[in-house]
């Protein structure tokens, strides 16, 4: 579909990650500065700018395996670190939340204004650094220029292409349940009131015109909703009301962040479809995720700083429990690719190794080729 | 007034496409064939008069170079006078089957030289006109095939030039025989419709420019056409002249599906089904839209939806992340 959603998925459920994240950090009541430089850290990896230039390139969008691997480095690009129940209650949040907020968007543009309000509040969370403000800032002005000329036709056609892409998914997510803009059986409420998309007039006029182009005949008829015209329109400058409220953050130190999982998912042979990809599909996924990856510069941690683990549970058991009890067609399976016996991509991915600073102790292994393969591996059992 | 019926299941839910559900009306062997777009694959379906379904078939995108598996944009019968042929539009390019999905007759690939490097590239908009099916493309271009009365040899015949944003949909009707009639609207991105007599050389009779909104979806029907636009509008022009002579304020959200048979349904992606009954003022002799009946489908983005018998008495409609067709018949 469109070449240009990449983007706009990795920023918004970035955005996503890191507000569930910080509301985590301040529940487990994590010291402020430990949760000042883990956010830091994530977000500086994010706005890389060679992680930037990658991600913008006109491309199609990964598979969800693929992409839920990118989050899993990123989610470790500081001292912080996730067990895979987390890690994958995490990602379960993530892409929910986000398909939520393009669902309802109401203008297939409006998804511009959910990731500026992502970006907005990234920069709330990074305040106290103005390179970090700037390389924010940079990422916003390559939005501008890239989607600012978009027309609307463009837009319908990235908002046709992430409804495909987050297709099947009915997590239910408690604060969600609780707020009633999701049902119990998964699905998003879809309101008929409320404000109508800028540039649409309230449904219920028919208006004919005789062969001069005069109005000859004005008549209404019951639409069946309840809608008011949109009062403004949401800014696209690097400052301004957006308006919308789809893309802030809704969680805070009060409301919990849960999931049910629900039990069975409706459309298991959609699902096996993705996961018994062909090889020759991984190879080249994982040429584009190695490069891709290859732009993220994992910092060393400085000094004799200790890690420490989140739990995106309430206690360890429920952790445990979780892991146990995960349906089987919800499992995130992290890429993990056979050692290929393909010279050339053993060569670049050694290239891009280059680029890479591991921040585990280092293995011992023959070929850089096999440390980007070990560290995959390791990213499945962690 | 109209009532719901008993779903159809299907495999796998519908896309977020726009016209993603086509019907394949048979009243005499009193079967209704149904196609939905998934997503990598496109699922047929015959059933009974009481919707109960009967035989169910899945087609495969074609595949080709990439990353991911190719995605369909669209499938749809074509009726043309000697045969049915079944025709899926992908990201790769375009697959003709016949009618029942059994036997691929004929593969089109699409040439995208570099474009598919900064653009999607993809074929969409479906229509059979006598015996030419035409497909548009992302180029804005429309291809036009000549079809024999039976076999694969199909011959592509003409490349016609009038759109320069993606072609979102084509519309046709019975050819009147006169010189200067049109026969076929094709609709894009941009909200622009063009309007063509067809023949061995197609003719562009009249452009109907667009205002800054895509069409997703156009009919046409007894000279009058029918376009559903992104802001939610409907539009109903005169074919031969483009004079717009309705304007409805139909719905909240991006209209996704029209059907025309005689009465005009429309639906969108605010959840609504609207049935307006067209016809033609004894003065004037221009167009009068009345509003008959609206369906809500509650939580439900819908992205397709026809009339199941020629006389508009039954409808069917689909939904994103939906796994069934919902089917109305009034009471």
């Amino acid at each position: 579909m469109s070449v240009r959603t990449l983007p706009l998925l990795f920023l918004n459920l970035g955005g996503e990650m890191l507000y569930i994240l910080d509301q985590r950090l301040r529940a487990q009541n994590i010291p402020g500065d430990k949760a000042r430089k883990v956010l830091n850290d994530i977000i500086s990896t994010m706005f890389n700018r060679k992680f930037m230039e990658e991600l913008f390139k006109p491309q199609e969008l990964y598979s969800k395996k693929a992409l839920r691997t990118v989050y899993d480095r990123l989610a470790h690009a500081s001292i912080m670190r996730l067990n895979q129940a987390s890690m994958d209650k995490l990602y379960d949040l993530m892409t929910m939340a986000f398909k939520y907020q393009v669902l309802l968007c109401p203008r297939p543009k409006d998804v511009l204004l959910v990731t500026f309000n992502h970006l907005d509040a990234i920069k709330g969370f990074i305040q106290d650094s103005p390179t970090l403000l700037h390389q924010v800032d940079e990422t916003f002005q390559q939005l501008t220029e890239i989607y600012g000329g978009f027309s609307a036709g463009e837009f319908q056609l990235i908002r046709q292409t992430l409804l495909i892409f987050f297709q099947d998914l009915h997590i239910r997510v408690s604060i969600f349940l609780k707020d009633k803009v999701q049902n119990s059986n998964g699905r998003f409420v879809l309101p008929v009131s409320g404000p109508l998309p800028w540039g649409t007039k309230v449904p219920g006029l028919i208006r004919t015109f005789n062969n001069k182009g005069e109005e000859v005949r004005k008549v209404e008829f019951k639409h069946g909703g309840s809608y008011v015209a949109a009062p403004k329109e949401g800014s696209f400058e690097l400052y301004g009301d957006r308006v919308l409220k789809l893309g802030t953050n809704m969680y805070s130190v009060n409301r919990p962040v849960e999931t049910h999982m629900s039990g069975a998912s409706e459309n298991l042979a959609a699902q096996t479809q993705e996961s018994i990809a062909p090889n020759p599909l991984a190879k080249e996924e994982l040429n584009l995720l190695a490069r891709l990856i290859g732009g993220m510069e994992i910092k060393k941690p400085s000094g004799p700083e200790p890690g420490f683990r989140l739990n995106l549970f309430t206690t360890d058991e429920e952790e445990e429990q979780a892991a146990l009890t995960r349906p089987e067609e919800l499992f995130y399976e992290v890429i993990n690719i056979q050692a290929t016996q393909d010279q050339q991509t053993n060569e670049e991915l050694a290239r891009i190794m280059g680029e890479f600073e591991i921040l585990d102790q280092p293995r011992r292994s023959a070929s850089k080729g096999d440390d980007l393969l070990a560290m995959m591996d390791e990213l499945q059992l962690c | 007034m109209f009532r719901r019926e008993r779903s159809i299941p299907l495999r796998g839910s519908a896309a977020a496409l726009c016209n993603n559900l086509s019907v394949l009306q048979l009243p005499v062997r009193n079967l209704t064939h149904f196609g939905v777009v998934h997503g990598p694959s496109a699922q047929l379906l015959s059933a009974a008069p009481e919707g109960v379904p009967l035989a169910q078939r899945q087609l495969q995108a074609k595949e080709g170079a990439g990353v991911s598996p190719p995605l369909i944009t669209q499938v749809h019968w074509c009726v043309l006078p000697f045969r049915v042929l079944l025709v899926l539009t992908s990201h790769r390019g375009i697959q003709m089957y016949e009618s029942d999905g059994s036997v691929m007759v004929y593969w089109h690939a699409l040439d995208a030289g570099d474009a598919s490097l900064v653009q999607a590239v993809f074929a969409r908009g479906i229509a059979a006109s006598g015996h030419f099916i035409c497909v548009g493309m992302w180029s804005g271009q429309v291809l036009v095939f000549d079809i024999p009365a039976k076999g694969p040899n199909i011959v592509l015949s003409e490349e016609l030039a009038g759109h320069q944003t993606p072609v979102t949909d084509i519309a046709t009707e019975p050819a009147q025989g006169q010189d200067g009639v049109a026969d076929v609207v094709t609709a894009d991105d941009s909200g622009l419709l063009c309007v063509w007599q067809s023949g061995p050389e197609f003719k562009l009779l009249t452009r109907i420019p667009g205002f800054g909104v895509p069409c997703p979806s156009v009919q046409l029907w007894r000279g009058t056409i029918a376009a559903g636009y992104g802001n939610g509008q409907v539009r109903l022009y005169e074919a031969s002249t483009g004079t717009l002579h309705v304007q409805i304020d139909a719905h909240a959200r991006a209209i996704c599906a029209l059907d025309l048979a005689p009465e005009l349904l429309s639906a969108a992606e605010d959840t609504f089904v609207h049935i307006w009954k067209l016809s033609r003022s004894p003065e004037g002799g221009y167009i009068e839209v009345e509003h008959c009946h609206g369906e809500c489908v509650p939580d439900t983005q819908v992205c397709g939806a026809r009339f199941c018998d020629p006389s508009g008495s039954s409808f069917a409609v689909t939904g994103y992340d939906l796994a069934e067709i919902l089917r109305f018949s009034s009471m």
